[in-house]
């Protein structure tokens, strides 16, 4: 096949040839430097750009634990140990592993939040949000399964609580959870397993799913705060009239977020990186005991919402399953945001009383379910979690109709905020 | 030959040939999925494993590792067994019709045991798998774990994960997140009190 013929901005030289063979140019305008967002990103914006910062501090980090860590029940313990204590460098390789753990669910939570703010997971962006809740669900995979490698105490008995969770399953869960362990209890296969899991199969379809995301994103384009679409003014070239390429102003603009994000993160990695016990718990500092349960389970800060939710429903009927299902629920309900959500507006600047009443008790109940997972199961917690468990639905479930009939502020035509 | 393209042969060959790739790809995929199942080392590390109880005192618990579970084996007071049918209203599920136990063990009643002295029950919470902790001691304001098992405690087990509680022969109270009874393994126990967890058929006396 002949090579396309050049052109006057055909570019010449070594990266002319790469683009008659690869669309090395193309991608970049299309993608970066041609992509054009809307001009009044606000702060809420970054988290988009964090994510992807993290989920590569992740990789690269993660890759170079697995240099070191033994996935075997015998060793797995004493090779974190080593990696903490031994390696060059391995504590601060280890510690930015743990907390871009914890990182990555805030900077996701509040990438979550920003797109109930203004309307991002709504009409043309539904596939876009449900590629996001994809990752979201892989996540948290990815981070249970990471949580049981270093055998500590508190991975065995996590790992315990959360793989029992299938037993619910009517008739076959008693050998499904056999299944999922390899054994007739938390051991050396499960560990193993969760390993290849952990550093081959989830990476792998996260980074995926994050392309998938991406091209979503930059099929539709971006939403804003103000939540009507920029492609309605475009000037005489074709582009938005609200809208700047991504590069320069935007890679300027998230490097200065990025620049602020590693500053918190680093003073985490120094001298924080347990986060008293938040992002990594004490029990996790004694190896893995089959026979003794820690006093207190709570799993890391990022799952007590949900685990509060799966505490807080009593087993009936002479099975647990309800738990099990509120909690499944809680997750898959996400995916249906952009259903439920019937308001003639996106953004939350022009959306009436009660949708903004709605999201900060949906915001409120969330983080109260969070401190409740954190709790044990006694005295005015079990009550709270299953209170702001309905809460929690509550948001999801009336918004159908709150969302509809409220009255709502006009929508301005173009973007508010800059001259 | 013809310039037509018979559409519905093209469709229905198409058809045959995704079917039978499905079918081999299902195929395929067991021994990949079966290579999840216990392995053979892991099957013969779960063979059954005896105890001598004759050596435990009343009111003493021990622990022993089967399937690498922990399974309590405990010797309760004479006191304590002929009152344990006595709170039967309590309980969620007082007759074990839903909970897993070999028949001998259901049959027993509210001991749940083949030696009303001697109980055995699998360590394990039947809500998420947690390690109950004993609680033996009848109580008015019985405190373990932080967390404070409420007036009149007649003794039994108390899960520290999520607080469910148990009496002592492992049946489960009401109300707790915990839906069934303590499961029973399968236990044979001799007259020289050597029990064999794993089995149903009594050892030979040492």
């Amino acid at each position: 096949m002949a090579l396309a013929p050049e052109s006057a901005d055909t570019a010449k030289g070594f990266i002319g040839w790469i683009d008659a063979r690869f669309p090395l140019t193309k991608l970049w305008k299309e993608q970066v430097s041609e992509y054009y967002a809307p001009k009044n990103f606000n702060f809420w914006y970054y988290f988009g750009v964090l994510s992807m910062v993290v989920l590569a501090i992740q990789l690269v980090t993660g890759i170079f634990l697995t240099m070191n860590y033994k996935p075997s029940s015998a060793e797995a313990f004493a090779s974190v140990e080593y990696i903490m204590r031994d390696v060059e460098w391995g504590w601060l390789i280890r510690y930015m592993h743990s907390t871009g753990a914890s990182a990555f669910f805030i900077v996701i939570y509040l990438h979550m939040f920003r797109a109930l703010l203004y309307g991002s997971h709504r009409k043309p962006r539904e596939l876009l949000w449900i590629f996001g809740c994809l990752i979201f669900l892989l996540l948290m995979a990815e981070a249970f399964m990471g949580y049981v490698l270093p055998w500590g105490n508190m991975s065995y008995w996590g790992a315990q609580v959360i793989v029992s969770i299938f037993s619910s399953v009517p008739i076959v869960g008693q050998s499904l959870v056999e299944w999922i362990r390899g054994d007739y209890y938390i051991a050396d296969a499960t560990l193993n397993r969760f390993f290849a899991l952990h550093v081959a199969a989830l990476p792998l379809a996260l980074v995926f799913l994050v392309i998938a995301h991406l091209m979503a994103l930059h099929e539709v384009g971006s939403n804003n705060p103000d939540g009507i679409e920029i492609k309605k003014h475009k000037d005489a070239q074709g582009h938005p009239l609200d809208g700047i390429p991504f590069h320069p102003y935007y890679t300027v603009k998230d490097t200065v977020g990025i620049a602020a994000f590693l500053l918190v993160f680093c003073a985490v990695i120094f001298f924080a990186p347990t986060f008293g016990g938040l992002f990594l718990e004490e029990p996790n500092f004694q190896p893995a005991d089959p026979l003794q349960t820690p006093p207190h389970i709570a799993p890391v800060w990022y799952f007590t919402p949900y685990y509060a939710m799966l505490r807080a429903v009593p087993s009936f009927a002479g099975t647990q399953i309800w738990g099990v299902l509120v909690l499944g629920a809680a997750v898959v309900v996400l995916f249906f945001l952009p259903w439920l959500d019937r308001s003639p507006v996106n953004s939350i600047r022009y959306r009436g009383p009660i949708y903004k009443v709605m999201l900060a008790i949906f915001v409120l109940s969330f983080i109260v379910l969070g401190v409740c997972g954190l709790k044990p199961p006694s005295g005015i917690y079990p009550m709270l979690a299953r209170i702001c468990t309905i809460l929690y639905f509550a948001f999801f479930l009336l918004m159908p109709w709150y969302t509809k009939y409220e009255s709502v502020k006009p929508v301005p035509e173009r973007v508010t905020g800059h001259a | 030959m013809s310039d037509q393209v018979d559409h519905s042969r093209r469709r229905l060959l198409t058809a045959a040939t995704v079917g039978t790739g499905a079918i081999g790809v299902a195929f395929a995929a067991v021994p990949f999925l079966a290579s999840w199942q216990p392995s053979a080392r892991a099957k013969a590390l779960g063979a059954p494993v005896a105890v001598d109880a004759s050596k435990l005192e009343t009111g003493q618990m021990l622990k022993v590792v089967w399937r690498g579970q922990a399974v309590f084996v405990i010797r309760r007071v004479k006191a304590v067994v002929d009152q344990l049918g006595g709170h039967n209203a309590l309980l969620a599920d007082p007759g074990s019709d839903d909970s897993l136990q070999p028949d001998y063990i259901k049959a027993s009643g509210p001991a749940r045991a083949r030696n009303p002295e001697y109980w055995v029950g699998l360590a394990v919470c039947t809500h998420l798998g947690c390690s109950p902790l004993g609680a033996f001691e009848p109580n008015n304001s019985y405190q373990v774990a932080g967390a404070d098992l409420g007036a009149n405690w007649p003794g039994g087990f108390y899960c520290p994960c999520h607080g469910s509680k148990y009496d002592l022969s492992g049946r489960v109270f009401k109300g707790q997140p915990a839906p069934t009874n303590l499961t029973v393994p399968p236990y044979a126990i001799s007259a020289d009190m050597r029990i064999v967890i794993g089995v149903s058929d009594a050892p030979k006396p040492a």
